[in-house]
């Protein structure tokens, strides 16, 4: 769309400026006028126009290159153009040298003009398109956007902060569902890395020797498929950081890869012989206890330190209950608008069902139980049946039977079959209403054997 | 009754002219008046060797008849603006005047053999395009659309002698909204 962009002519001589202004009012451009240098940082100051025409020779104690300057001033990234009747070689590389994006000689062909307003027009597009969408990531993962009151989470959100610029390694531990991959990115965007990429893996999504070479690449011909070098994350996260979800879940084999990258910045691509560096900030997640896998030897302990340098723990949300009605409004809010639905309200019962609910899957739960609130309210409030699945999804204690002898692994087993089975096979139904992901879904569902 | 109004200058094609008014009369459905408006040395700039579009607009907008909705001028002379070396044509924007010029739409203006129907289905194309800027429309981006921005007779070659369905539409709502 031209009509966003603004352009402001400056010239002494009426009859330069308004022609100008008209062929390219004809274009569909907003275009401003200003008869001297003095009028156009009036209008500069006002507004920021993406192009400005400014010409060489004004009277007035002011020139063309005196009026660009000023206007840098004001917007360093303003595109101007000085136009001249006599060009002379100084002039342009006078005009050049202080920072005008073209130089161009009255009269000049009609295309030349097009074009250079369009090229500038293109690359001013594609810098907003770029500026909004980093916005957008930064904004969804700052440390300021985590919405709590709860102190635990204040003081994780400050100890966030204060590591975010340093190279340590980072261990985020936490159910599911309690936004660890969230800290990770608060913790890249807030240091100095930012700019550069954020890598997130799963380490339970992919089988052993998938992941190895996900994580560290592969040579051509190093297996079959491999018809060509691929760059694993860790490349490609180098100079950013590289986010490890579910680390507890790795091989032994892959620990001993992991240890070594930890240790030297070094690896070798699979099927490879020559050594790669790289600087790329590790942070690993994981959901279960560690130090209970290290003693249980299920985890390497040098890996452990290695990992643990920073431990950040996440309460789940039961722990942190104040928070609740905060997020289920942040979360009302911003799914309405995605939706297009007019429901901004929670009633008060439907805050105690919210309050009441023990949370399993966490934030995330949560978060998806209003989604599906919001979708089946038909009115302006949230009230307390749109939350009615919430009491059919976690049985109370007066129905639920125990029964006595299984084991917790039996009870999750039968569990997840009962609900993947419920959900005809539907997994990302499924994941939501146990409360967890579905990198953790598929991992136990392989872990179990269950059929799908 | 308001009418679409063509205005003839002394030294332009008649042909071309009527050619113009028939064209402007389908495309905006309206009954289309001739309207002679004698000579334009007036806008002669003999430094340029070109005429003043500008000067020109004024003139018309002077002499536009009071039960006219738009003027088209018409003339065979190469039109200028200050800033550029020349333009095909130029109109006020939503406004009462616009002016077309036939002198670079002759194949001879650039070497070539004379070719009629080339000039007449130029001189078609730009008049559309001229009197859209009188009823709103902006330059189009679709390449084909008689509003799209030709800045010389290659592309005015290359676009259709009618609006693209968009601009149509535009120009639809336009012109309910003017009567």
């Amino acid at each position: 769309m031209k009509t966003h962009w603004q352009i402001l002519v400056v010239d002494d001589e009426e009859v330069m400026c308004e022609s100008l202004a008209a062929w390219l009012r004809e274009d569909g451009y907003i275009v401003d006028t200003a008869a001297s240098g003095r009028e156009a940082i009036e209008k500069a100051r006002q507004r920021d126009y993406a192009i400005y025409f400014v010409d060489l020779k004004m009277p007035g104690g002011m020139d063309g290159i005196e009026t660009m300057m000023q206007i840098r001033k004001l917007h360093a990234e303003a595109s101007i153009i000085i136009i001249t009747a006599y060009a002379t070689v100084d002039t342009a590389i006078t005009a050049m040298k202080e920072g005008a994006q073209e130089y161009i000689v009255k009269p000049c062909n009609p295309e030349e003009i097009s074009l250079l307003v369009s090229r500038i027009i293109k690359v001013k597009n594609l810098q907003r398109e770029n500026t909004i969408l980093r916005k957008k990531l930064t904004r969804q993962y700052s440390v300021h956007d985590v919405i709590s009151k709860n102190a635990r989470m204040h003081e994780i959100l400050g100890l966030a902060k204060e590591v975010a610029s340093l190279p340590s390694t980072v261990l985020i531990q936490g159910e599911s569902g309690t936004g660890k991959e969230l800290i990770a990115r608060a913790i890249h965007n807030a240091g100095e890395r930012a700019s550069k990429p954020f890598v997130a893996v799963s380490c339970a999504a992919l089988a052993e020797t998938l992941l190895e070479s996900e994580l560290f690449g592969h040579e051509k011909g190093a297996f079959t498929g491999a018809t060509a070098q691929k760059r694993g994350k860790f490349e490609l996260a180098d100079g950013g950081t590289i986010f490890l979800d579910e680390i507890g879940d790795i091989s032994p084999k892959l620990q001993v890869d992991l240890l070594r990258v930890l240790q030297d910045r070094t690896f070798y691509r699979v099927g490879g012989t020559e050594e790669v560096r790289v600087d790329a900030r590790v942070v690993a997640a994981t959901h279960v206890n560690l130090q209970q896998a290290v003693a249980e030897g299920r985890f390497r302990d040098d890996l452990y330190y290695r990992l643990n340098v920073i431990e950040i723990r996440l309460p789940p949300l039961r722990e942190r209950r104040e928070d609740i009605p905060l997020l289920a409004g942040h979360f009302l809010e911003r799914i309405a608008r995605e939706l297009g639905r007019d429901v901004s309200e929670i009633s008060e019962p439907a805050l105690g069902v919210l309050m009441d609910y023990n949370w399993p899957g966490n934030v995330r739960e949560l978060e998806n139980a209003v989604e599906r609130a919001v979708v089946t309210c038909r009115g302006h409030e949230l009230t307390g049946e749109h939350f009615g699945f919430l009491a059919s999804a976690t049985p109370s204690g007066k129905t639920w039977a125990v029964p006595t002898g299984a084991t917790l692994q039996d009870m999750e087993k039968v569990l997840i079959a009962t609900t993947l089975e419920r959900a005809k096979g539907n997994i990302k139904e499924s994941a939501a209403i146990l409360g967890i992901d579905r990198s953790t879904l598929y991992e136990k569902i392989k872990k179990y054997g269950i059929p799908r | 009754m308001k009418y679409l109004y063509v205005g003839v200058t002394e030294e332009v094609d008649r042909d071309a002219a009527r050619r113009v008014a028939a064209r402007v009369e389908t495309a905006f459905g309206g009954p289309v008046r001739e309207l002679e408006l004698g000579s334009v040395e007036f806008a002669f700039d003999p430094a340029r060797g070109q005429y003043a579009s500008i000067a020109i607009l004024e003139m018309a907008l002077r002499r536009c008849p009071e039960d006219a909705r738009k003027l088209l001028a018409v003339t065979g002379r190469d039109l200028y603006i200050p800033v550029l070396t020349f333009v095909f044509g130029q109109a006020q924007l939503g406004g009462r005047a616009g002016v077309v010029s036939v002198a670079r739409l002759a194949q001879e203006f650039y070497g070539l053999a004379p070719d009629r129907e080339i000039l007449l289905e130029r001189a078609d194309k730009e008049a559309l395009h001229e009197t859209g800027h009188m009823f709103g429309l902006v330059h189009c981006a679709e390449r084909r659309c008689a509003m799209s921005l030709a800045t010389n007779v290659r592309q005015i070659d290359f676009k259709d002698n009618a609006f693209c369905p968009q601009c149509a539409a535009r120009l639809r709502k336009q012109i309910g909204d003017q009567v």
